[in-house]
């Protein structure tokens, strides 16, 4: 059996910022232990040394040539913002008061 | 349904260069169908025919000026939303991108527009592309047309099915885990997966940035081979772009022949766990190679086991770090919740009311798979397996030219079946998965309809790495065996959607 509690539910939600309601808890918890459950099998599948791969296709750092090329001007970057001020992205406080 | 829209693209650019038809009228004839349609498959999300037209008109001009830019000039195509388009809204299926205009076209769009192809509109897939049927779209379903209550497949059940309803001759499609490959065998299209980094993915919303690779979806492997010609190529704007050509697959296609093929039946692929209609369908594809003159080999794959599981850790891990932008602060929905809230409650409020239940499954399970204490244990051990499935393909291409397995382990399910059933949902992609994690190319080529509910099955063609020639190859061959034996392709056998 997994390990997934709501509360650890409530954890992994906060660090993904996504608030979650109580029902959502329950729910996911649920789901996450089965999922997490059947998923855990990889960790049979492995005995002894073997290498790891992020990327499927051998790539070594690429690299270009550093020159500067057109790019979107500011006008069009903040064009999508919900909100922007003095040509930057706008947003709520940082930091809570208290 | 006019003889314009139940063309191939290849019949349809023959007609435009030959001056037969122009790329108005058959961009005419697709937006006709599509408008009059699209409410009964909800293929396309968006579409906007003035604009389509005009870009046909410009196809056109050019023709009279004698300029043919690509061998699919004037043929229109649908993309799916997850690309990004300066002259639509790209939604990638989701609340939290609605009506976002982005501010550059993904580099396969260029492309088309380089190419002279007219595009209709943008499709419908499962919210940032997670999902095997599109029904966790925030748009509603995309319905089959072979049945309307059935998925077209996922995540590229838009695209799907405006290829099989002929609401398109093209379309692109994008697969992580085979959601160009499994879509195109619910609906009894072709769909193609390329080599990783064939297909520049500079302008797709990223999934899971090491599995994703955009291909085509049409109606016949002439049409994929054309569409992968003209989207594929270096791009200095994807770091992971391959640096060389990896040649025609036109070329590959006119080059087809059957004599000296190896074919490689993978034994973990071929026997439980399918449908057996689908299943006897895949034996009946085996036996006419065979009768034609290829060798059968059965080839072992033991980690494939595995790769489900190892998929399902390495997608989420990949999914929560990329789905981290859609933080409300510079693009898509905000929401600010009462009082005075911290850049951080907006945050979290925006995402949860903009995100659908499948993805918030998804970056709660791969944020569990990364944290401290977990992540040597399930990501870990997922990037092993990973080796282990690469070294039993490289085994496996060693015995065999190509790889085939049935493309999907069922028909076309009803919508509603599994939707509240994750676990039965990621099977749908048993077979398809294990070349996102190889990077290596698959096709799904259509082989017939299970003799229990008369839907399309799926046959997939597995190719080593940088070898798309060879899929395209052989898909040909296989596509050849079937239309010699139905006297068309299976494609011409979907329901009127006009009289559905």
């Amino acid at each position: 059996m997994s390990e997934i509690t709501p509360d650890l539910v409530r954890h992994l939600a906060s660090l993904a910022r996504i608030l979650v309601t109580d029902q959502e808890v329950e729910q996911l918890a649920g789901e996450l232990g089965i999922i997490v459950d059947s998923v855990a099998t990889v960790t049979k599948a492995v005995s002894g040394d073997v290498a790891a791969t992020s990327h499927p296709i051998p790539m070594a750092n690429v690299y270009r040539e550093d020159v500067i090329l057109p790019s979107l001007s500011q006008l069009q970057a903040l064009s999508s913002a919900p909100d922007s001020a003095e040509g930057r992205f706008k947003v709520n406080a940082i930091l809570d008061e208290d | 349904m006019t003889e314009i829209t139940s063309s191939s693209a290849a019949v349809l650019a023959g007609l435009i260069s030959s001056k037969e038809a122009s790329s108005v009228e058959i961009t005419t004839a697709f937006l006709d169908r599509l408008e009059k349609l699209n409410p009964k498959t909800n293929s396309y999300l968006y579409f906007n025919r003035e604009n389509s037209l005009a870009q046909a008109k410009r196809a056109d001009q050019q023709l009279a000026e004698g300029k043919t830019v690509s061998p699919l000039h004037g043929v229109p195509i649908a993309v799916k939303d997850n690309l990004t388009t300066t002259d639509a809204p790209t939604t990638a299926g989701s609340k939290i991108l609605e009506g976002w205009v982005p501010q550059y076209d993904a580099t396969v769009v260029r492309k088309l527009r380089e190419a002279s192809m007219p595009i209709l509109g943008k499709t419908n897939l499962d919210e940032f592309a997670m999902g095997s049927s599109t029904e966790f779209s925030a748009y509603g379903p995309s319905k089959n047309p072979w049945d309307l209550t059935r998925i077209p497949g996922g995540s590229g059940g838009g695209s799907s099915s405006a290829i099989a309803g002929h609401l398109a001759p093209l379309a692109i499609g994008s697969d992580t885990g085979g959601s160009i490959r499994f879509p195109a065998a619910m609906t009894g299209s072709v769909g193609a997966k390329p080599t990783y980094g064939a297909v520049s993915r500079y302008g797709l919303i990223a999934l899971a940035s090491s599995l994703d690779q955009i291909g085509p979806v049409t109606n016949s492997v002439m049409d994929a081979a054309l569409l992968q010609d003209v989207i594929g190529g270096h791009d200095p704007n994807d770091s992971t772009s391959l640096p060389n050509s990896l040649g025609s697959m036109v070329q590959s296609v006119k080059e087809a022949d059957v004599k000296g093929l190896r074919v490689g039946v993978v034994k973990q692929l071929s026997s439980d766990g399918f449908q057996p209609g689908v299943k006897a369908c895949f034996d009946d594809t085996i036996k006419k190679l065979a009768a034609a003159g290829a060798e059968i080999i059965e080839v072992d794959c033991p980690s494939f086991e595995y790769a489900v599981a190892a998929y399902y850790l390495i997608l989420p891990a990949e999914a929560s770090s990329n789905l981290a932008k859609f933080d409300s602060v510079r693009f898509g929905l905000r929401v600010t919740p009462d009082g005075n809230p911290t850049i951080e409650n907006v945050m979290a409020a925006t995402r949860e009311q903009g995100f659908g239940p499948e993805v918030k499954r998804r970056i709660i399970l791969g944020t569990y798979a990364l944290s401290s204490g977990y992540y040597d244990a399930y990501y870990g051990s997922a990037q092993k397996v990973r080796t282990l499935i690469q070294q039993d393909l490289a085994k496996a291409f060693t015995q065999a030219d190509v790889l085939l397995t049935p493309t999907a382990p069922t028909t076309a399910f009803k919508i509603g079946e599994k939707v509240n059933d994750p676990l039965a949902m990621y099977l749908n992609d048993i077979a398809t998965i294990p070349a996102n994690l190889a990077g290596i190319p698959g096709i799904s080529v259509p082989n017939g309809l299970a003799s229990e509910d008369g839907l399309p099955s799926g046959v997939q063609i597995l190719a080593p790495a940088m070898q798309d020639g060879r899929m395209y190859r052989v898909a040909s061959i296989v596509e050849k065996l079937y239309v010699d034996q139905w006297g068309a392709s299976l494609i011409a056998r979907v329901p009127d959607l006009e009289a559905l």
